[in-house]
C-alpha cells in the first residue's frame, strides 16, 4: 500500500517534469534541431526558390573549395581571431588587474570600460567609420597620416580588429575581475613575507589561480570572434573594394544566403564554420592541459 | 631607510595604476564623445582641416534629419516589444525547464538536456535559413512576432537557470512538499522567488543580446517600419554615406535609451553579465 503511494508520487513528479520541460524542448526541436538537420541537408542541395531544394550531392562543397573568396574569408576569419583574441585578452587582464588594485572610483572606471557592451555594434561601428575616415577622420588628422583605414585591403582587417578589441575589453575584464577577486589575499601576504616581489607574485600566484577563468574567457572570445559578422558588415559595405580582404565566413554566409539567394551554398558555408569552431574548441581543450591549473 | 623606499615604490605603483586607468578610460570614452560632438556640427564643419573639436553651436538639425529619414518611433517600439517578449519567454520557459532539469526525476532527462547543450554549442547562423523559411512560409515576415521568433525558447537560459536551481538545497523543496504544496506550487511559490538574481541576470543578458542582434532582424523584416534600431541604422549607413553628422545623430538616438538604462542599473548590468559569462 505504502509502496504504491510512493510510486504514485514519483509518477506525478515525472509528469510534472515532462510538462515543465515541454515548451523548451518542443521549441528547441522546432527552432533548432530541425533547422540544423535542414541546413545540413540543404548544403547538399541547390535552392530552386521558395524553399524548394534539389539534391546535388557534393557540388556545393566542391564549388566552395574552388572559390578563392571562400578561402579568403576563412583566412580573414582566422586572422581576425589571431589579431583580436591574444591582444584583447592581454589588455582585458591588464584592466582587470588595475581594477583589482586599491583604487578610488573603481565603479566609475568599470562602468566606462563596460560601456561598449550595451551599445549595439551597429551604432558603435558608425562612429569608428567616421574616426577612421581617410580624408576627414580624426585619426589621420591627429597622426598626420593618410591611411585608408576602411578601404585599403591591407589595413581594413586591422581597423576592424581595433574596433573589436575596444568593444570587448570591458566585458572580458569584468569576467576576469570576478576571477581575480576570488583569489584569497592570504596567498599574497604569505609570499610577501617570504620576500616575493610583485612580478613573482603575478606569475606564481595570480596567473595559475586565474587560469581557469582565463581559459573560459578565452574560449568564449574565440567562439565570438570566429562568428564575427555585424561589426565587419557595418564597417565594410558590399560596394567597398576591400570587401574580400576583410569579409568573414559568416559575412560571406549572409551574402550568399540572403543577398545572392543561393541557400544551398550558404548552408555549406555554415556547416564549414561549425566544423572550424568544433576543431578550434578541441584544440583549446587539448591545449588547456598545459597551462590551466585546476588544483587550487 | 628601507621603509621610505617602500613607500616611494608604493606611490609610484599608484601613480602608474591611475595613469593607465585614466588613459584607458579616455580611449574608451573618446568615440562616444566624438559622436556627440560631431552630431551637432554641420557637414562642412565636420570636414574642416584642421578639425574643430567643438561644434560652433548646439544644433538639432542633424537629429531632425535622422528622425525624418528613419521611422525612429517604430524602431524604438519594435525593439522594445522584441526585448519584452523575448525576456518574458526566456524567463518563463527557461525557469520551468531549468527547475525540472535540476530538481525533478523523469525518464530521458539526460537525453532531453543534451538537446539544450547541443543548441548552446552551435552558432545561431546554422539555424537561420530554415528559421527564415518557416517565418516566410507561415507568412509573418515583417512583424514583431518574426523578431521574437528565434527567442521563443532559450537553451542558454535553461542551462543557466538549471545552475541556479541546482544551487538551492533539495530540503527547501521537500519542506514545501511536506507542507502540502504540489510540484507546481513548490516551483512558483518557493523555488522561483529564490532565483531572483539569476532571473535578473538572464533578463539583462537577453535584452542586451536581442538589442545588439543584427542579422536576424535584417533578414526577416525588410520593411523599414518593422526594423529594429540595429537593422534600421544599417540602412542609414548607405543613405548618408558621407554625411557623418547625421549618421552620428542617428547612432546617438539608437544608443541613448540603452545607455541611460545601463547608467541607472549599472550594477545589475555588470553583475548580470558577469554571472552569465560563459556564453
Amino acid at each position: 500500500m505504502k509502496r504504491g503511494k510512493i510510486s504514485a508520487a514519483a509518477k506525478e513528479e515525472q509528469l510534472w517534469g515532462y510538462l515543465m520541460v515541454a515548451p523548451t524542448i518542443i521549441g528547441l526541436l522546432i527552432l533548432n534541431v530541425w533547422p540544423f538537420i535542414q541546413t545540413i541537408y540543404a548544403s547538399f542541395c541547390e535552392h530552386l526558390g521558395f524553399g524548394h531544394y534539389k539534391f546535388i550531392g557534393l557540388d556545393n562543397y566542391i564549388n566552395m573549395f574552388q572559390n578563392t573568396d571562400f578561402w579568403k574569408a576563412t583566412g580573414n576569419t582566422l586572422l581576425f581571431c589571431i589579431l583580436t583574441v591574444p591582444v584583447g585578452i592581454f589588455l582585458s587582464l591588464l584592466v582587470a588587474i588595475l581594477l583589482n588594485a586599491r583604487v578610488k572610483f573603481k565603479g566609475g572606471f568599470r562602468t566606462i570600460f563596460f560601456l561598449p557592451m550595451v551599445c549595439a555594434p551597429a551604432a558603435v561601428t558608425m562612429v569608428w567609420r567616421w574616426i577612421f575616415n581617410s580624408e576627414y577622420g580624426i585619426l589621420n588628422q591627429i597622426f598626420g597620416s593618410h591611411i585608408a583605414w576602411v578601404t585599403d585591403p591591407h589595413v581594413v582587417l586591422i581597423s576592424c580588429s581595433i574596433v573589436a578589441i575596444w568593444s570587448a575589453i570591458g566585458y572580458d575584464a569584468v569576467l576576469l575581475l570576478s576571477g581575480l577577486q576570488n583569489i584569497s589575499k592570504s596567498y599574497y601576504e604569505a609570499s610577501s613575507i617570504d620576500g616575493a616581489g610583485k612580478i613573482t607574485q603575478f606569475f606564481k600566484i595570480t596567473l595559475p589561480m586565474i587560469s581557469p577563468t582565463l581559459f573560459v574567457t578565452m574560449i568564449m572570445r574565440l567562439m565570438t570572434s570566429l562568428k564575427v559578422y555585424d561589426l565587419i558588415y557595418m564597417m565594410v559595405e558590399e560596394t567597398n573594394p576591400a570587401l574580400t580582404s576583410v569579409q568573414s565566413l559568416i559575412y560571406l554566409f549572409y551574402r550568399e544566403s540572403f543577398v545572392a539567394g543561393s541557400r544551398g551554398s550558404g548552408s555549406a558555408i555554415a556547416v564549414w564554420t561549425v566544423l572550424i569552431i568544433g576543431v578550434a574548441t578541441i584544440f583549446q581543450f587539448i591545449g588547456q592541459k598545459k597551462w590551466v591549473n585546476y588544483e587550487v | 631607510m628601507q621603509k621610505k623606499s617602500m613607500e616611494n615604490s608604493k606611490r609610484t605603483t599608484a601613480i602608474i595604476t591611475y595613469a593607465a586607468l585614466i588613459l584607458g578610460s579616455v580611449i574608451m570614452i573618446f568615440p562616444f564623445a566624438w559622436m556627440i560632438l560631431t552630431s551637432s556640427k554641420t557637414v562642412s564643419e565636420s570636414m574642416q582641416i584642421p578639425p574643430t573639436i567643438f561644434p560652433s553651436r548646439l544644433m538639432a538639425d542633424n537629429f531632425s534629419e535622422a528622425l525624418k529619414s528613419l521611422p525612429f518611433i517604430n524602431m524604438y517600439a519594435n525593439t522594445i516589444l522584441m526585448i519584452i517578449f523575448r525576456v518574458i519567454f526566456a524567463v518563463l520557459f527557461s525557469s520551468m525547464a531549468g527547475y525540472a532539469f535540476a530538481k525533478l526525476k523523469f525518464k530521458g532527462k539526460n537525453l532531453l538536456f543534451s538537446i539544450v547543450l547541443m543548441q548552446m554549442m552551435l552558432p545561431s547562423q546554422i539555424f537561420i535559413i530554415p528559421q527564415y523559411q518557416m517565418v516566410a512560409k507561415l507568412g509573418f515576415a515583417n512583424s514583431v512576432a518574426a523578431l521574437v521568433f528565434p527567442g521563443l525558447v532559450s537553451a542558454f537560459g535553461t542551462f543557466f537557470l538549471r545552475q541556479a536551481y541546482l544551487g538551492i538545497p533539495d530540503e527547501v523543496g521537500e519542506a514545501a512538499y511536506l507542507d502540502g504544496c504540489n510540484q507546481w506550487q513548490t516551483f512558483t511559490k518557493i523555488m522561483f522567488p529564490l532565483t531572483r538574481s539569476s532571473v535578473a541576470a538572464l533578463t539583462v543578458f537577453t535584452a542586451v543580446f536581442a538589442y545588439s542582434d543584427l542579422m536576424w532582424p535584417l533578414v526577416v523584416n525588410s520593411d523599414l517600419k518593422m526594423m529594429t534600431l540595429s537593422s534600421g541604422l544599417a540602412t542609414l549607413r548607405g543613405q548618408f554615406s558621407t554625411n557623418f553628422p547625421v549618421l552620428m545623430a542617428g547612432s546617438l538616438l539608437a544608443m541613448l535609451p540603452m545607455v541611460i538604462i545601463y547608467l541607472i542599473f549599472q550594477r545589475q548590468f555588470i553583475e548580470g553579465i558577469a554571472m552569465t559569462g560563459g556564453k
